[in-house]
């Protein structure tokens, strides 16, 4: 067919690709779901901008010092961070395609994220029960708003957690709940690394101020 | 008891806020409803309901997400040119005492109103429009990377865009400035539902031009055909690449500044606000930080657009390929380094200031060797003097005087008097004009043809460009006068009778370019319904060069039978020079993504939830803020999101062309 001319050197150049090959449902998923990763990352470089230039003015209130309960961090700290190993661990067991165990880990990351949640959820209960409220100063506003957005998160993190749950029930580890795991995967060690930075920048260097 | 029950449902929305009391607003008010009427009986009479649904409404498929976007940011335009012609004639008459005919209130409502319908609702549906229509076709894709994700893009951003149309007859818009700086838009000195509308209109808008961003990005990543390295992409599309880059970079800053502007205003927070620590040049600072990048992100596609053009009309390959694409990624950086300038008057001193004066002055580099590539593109080529091809010239000469402004304010001490002058809005409406508007223009004349199949009207399209440009400097040019003579923005009414005659002829160049506008409507009314059309049967009616033409003209919804291999830039004018053969047998099902209610049904939830959080109704925003989730959840519960064209399908619309093809010759 005359869909091949040919070069001056006399070898054939396609034009077309005639013998097309499927090409894999969700190849650029990765991608994109990174890509929406860094616009949330944006988001949070904001509210720590904010909490940087706002977080030293206590407007004559409470400071970090008087408020914050660093055990209380660690233990909330640790429950995070190990949920993101078990998670990995639900990443492992699936890679070898074993539905039960994948669902096992899964599910205790979710545990793990659930008390994260409730120790903030506390937190945020024992600060605003002693007035320490958002509207007290821009310490306590931009404090609440980045703290709060990073619980919200892990609040969206446990719903989409448990609806893939809840379709791996229902379809087994097909190549679509695949993805979706290590989307979902993604998502969860990128709350991890911005908590990291909370515990850094908001409580440790907020009990030294 | 009664009182109470209505204030739980309808929150502080009253009968008052419904402007009856304002009689241009209720003119207008029934004039939109008798049109929304006509159109909604025109529709329900022909049955075009089920056939615009399905089409449409539910398509995933990119160009005609495309063709929608470009309706949608048509329709504002002419909501936002209404605003400005008020303004106009506002000012040319509130000289010696008179008030004009607009009141404050109404008159500040109109000024933000115009700025925020002509940058997020005119030039972003536009750009993304062509975005979306033009680089799946250039670099030989079928569809986007997320198909769904874009149907629902669109939505949002015209969920966003009839959440600003409702303020004009409910309630009231922001009377702030297109960018609401606190404190003046904090809940103390605005307590009314504008800076609200402001708020949820921008945020609908911006979670679909985020995800629009995603998408085309991770489209040209990973969709490019066999063989389309990064340095043999069109300029478009290149061009595609840094406006989404910056999208995804910058429109989560305004996501997050405007989240926090409205904690101030509804919770109480001290972000922005002048007392228990807050403070507003952090708004003006983040709002910026996301505002100098959206510049670039409407300027950058048109730079593509010029790049498009200029080579095809004059013949030629374009001239400096590598330097174009190193020029437009080092603007793309260095639009994040400029946001200062916008207010050098903040005090934060003169190393700061030089700074930002001095990276301001470094992006005219890079745009500079742009221009000088349009021109040695045209140099010694055989030009053709189509309507692209004008807009080209008209762009090169207006935005160059434009740019040149532009660095006269990047000097400090000049910008300390020129700030919030008429010369600083003389000097963005001449880029912006001159630069998107004009950049647009000169896509929908080259891309008309290749969407619905023929080309536009010559004669309209000359009569509205020659209107554009007339009446662009007649408008424009006394706003640089007055702003060097020491007139502010955004004035109501004037004392000094010396300076009405500038205002006068700033309103007669509104109406010259009100004379453009209804000629380039004459011009697509003409094209659509006239019966001598000038058919596109080769689908490359330009002579064009880059991919989109090497398909016809409207595309097949699968865009391309066999996948184009590239072997050169400029890849459909290297098929041309070496006789590529389009295949004509051996065709296979194509796979293709399924249509989806989930957009439109999740953006119109959206605007519910904006409407019931803009209006104080608690249990409408509880309410709706469920059912997005749960519509969410359920979609993901939708496996079934694909199928195949059959093969017989494929064949019959491509043997149509064949002998189409064969006809033409």
């Amino acid at each position: 067919m005359s869909t091949k001319p040919q070069t001056a050197e006399g070898e054939a150049i396609a034009f077309y690709d005639l013998d097309p090959h499927e090409h894999p449902a969700h190849a650029s998923t990765t991608l994109g779901f990174w890509l929406y990763l860094m616009s949330d990352c944006l988001i949070f470089a904001t509210l720590f901008a904010i909490y940087g230039v706002l977080g030293g003015n206590f407007a004559a209130g409470p400071s970090p010092a008087d408020l914050f309960n660093l055990p209380l961090v660690a233990v909330s700290t640790t429950a995070l961070l190990l949920s993101s190993i078990t998670y990995g661990f639900a990443m492992l067991e699936m890679e070898q395609d074993k539905q039960g165990t994948t669902q096992l880990w899964l599910a205790i990351t979710g545990l793990l994220g659930a008390v994260f949640l409730g120790l903030t959820l506390y937190e945020f209960y024992h600060m605003i029960h002693e007035g320490a409220v958002p509207q007290r100063s821009a310490f306590l506003s931009s404090f609440f708003v980045l703290v709060g957005t990073h619980a919200l998160h892990v609040t969206f993190g446990i719903i989409w957690l448990l609806t893939l749950m809840i379709q791996i029930g229902q379809r087994g580890l097909v190549p679509a709940n695949q993805v979706r795991v290590q989307c979902l995967s993604m998502f969860w060690h990128f709350l991890d690394v911005i908590w990291i930075g909370v515990f850094t920048v908001v409580y440790l260097m907020g009990m030294l101020r | 008891m009664n009182n109470q029950f209505w204030t739980f449902i309808f929150g502080r929305l009253t009968w008052e806020a419904l402007p009856l009391h304002e009689p241009i607003l209720v003119v207008t008010f029934i004039v939109v409803a008798l049109g929304g009427l006509a159109l909604v009986a025109a529709l329900t009479y022909f049955k075009l309901w089920k056939y615009l649904w399905t089409e449409w409404f539910t398509s995933v498929d990119h160009k005609k997400i495309g063709i929608m976007y470009m309706v949608l940011g048509l329709v504002m335009l002419l909501r936002g040119f209404s605003d400005a012609i008020m303004m106009r004639l506002q000012q040319a008459m509130a000289f010696g005492g008179s008030e004009g005919y607009l009141n404050a209130h109404h008159y500040d409502q109109v000024f933000t109103a115009h700025g925020v319908i002509m940058i997020f609702f005119v030039a972003m549906p536009l750009i993304t429009g062509f975005m979306n229509y033009v680089v799946p076709l250039q670099i030989g894709a079928r569809d986007v990377s997320f198909p769904f994700l874009n149907n629902f893009s669109f939505w949002m951003t015209a969920g966003g865009a009839v959440l600003i149309m409702m303020s004009l007859f409910v309630g009231e818009f922001a009377q702030t400035g297109w960018l609401a700086y606190p404190p003046l838009s904090g809940i103390e000195y605005s307590p009314a539902s504008g800076v609200d509308y402001y708020i949820w209109g921008l945020q609908v808008a911006g979670v679909g031009t985020t995800l629009s961003g995603v998408n085309l990005i991770a489209t040209i990543v990973k969709m490019r055909a066999p063989g389309m390295g990064m340095m043999k992409m069109p300029v478009f599309t290149w061009t595609s690449l840094c406006t989404n880059v910056l999208i995804v970079a910058s429109f989560p800053v305004l996501t997050a500044v405007l989240t926090l502007l409205a904690l101030d205003r509804y919770v109480g927070t001290n972000f922005f606000t002048n007392d228990f620590g807050g403070n507003p040049m952090m708004y003006v600072n983040l709002i910026w930080i996301w505002g100098h990048p959206e510049v670039y992100i409407l300027i950058l596609p048109c730079f593509g657009i010029f790049s498009e053009v200029a080579s095809t009309f004059s013949g030629k390959r374009l001239f400096g390929y590598t330097s174009m694409v190193y020029a437009t990624v080092v603007i793309t950086i260095l639009s994040y380094l400029v946001w200062l300038h916008h207010f050098f008057t903040m005090g934060s001193g003169a190393s700061v200031n030089s700074f930002f004066g001095i990276t301001t002055m470094i992006i005219s580099i890079p745009t500079g060797a742009k221009i000088f590539n349009w021109l040695f593109t045209m140099y010694k080529g055989r030009i053709r003097f189509e309507l692209p091809m004008m807009w080209l010239i008209a762009f090169m000469i207006t935005f160059t005087i434009g740019g040149m402004t532009g660095v006269l304010l990047a000097v400090p001490p000049a910008d300390f008097v020129l700030h919030n002058s008429l010369f600083l809005v003389a000097h963005f409406h001449n880029v912006i004009i001159g630069g998107v508007l004009f950049g647009i223009f000169a896509g929908i004349n080259y891309w008309w043809p290749k969407a619905f199949g023929y080309k536009l009207n010559q004669f309209w399209g000359k009569l509205s460009f020659w209107f554009w440009i007339v009446g662009f400097w007649l408008a424009f040019a006394p706003l640089y006068v007055l702003g060097l003579m020491g007139v502010t923005r955004r004035l109501r009414t004037f004392d000094d009778p010396s300076l009405q005659i500038w205002f006068i002829i700033a309103g007669i160049g509104a109406a010259v370019i009100a004379l453009g506008i209804a000629a380039m409507i004459i011009q697509f009314a003409v094209s659509i319904l006239g019966k001598n059309k000038d058919w596109d049967t080769t689908g490359d009616p330009w002579d064009a060069r880059t991919l989109e033409w090497a398909t016809s003209s409207p595309p097949p919804s699968y865009n391309f039978a066999f996948t184009p291999v590239i072997h050169d830039n400029d890849a459909w004018a290297d098929m041309k020079k070496r006789n590529a053969q389009r295949p004509v047998e051996g065709f296979r099902a194509i796979h293709m993504p399924r249509n989806t209610w989930a957009g439109i049904v999740l953006a119109g939830l959206s605007v519910a939830l904006g409407f019931a959080l803009i209006w104080y109704m608690w249990w409408l925003a509880v309410l709706s803020f469920v059912a997005i989730l749960a519509v969410a959840i359920f979609h993901t519960f939708n496996y079934d999101r694909d199928f195949y064209i059959p093969a017989e399908d494929v064949v019959a619309t491509e043997t149509a062309r064949t002998q189409l093809l064969g006809a033409g010759k």
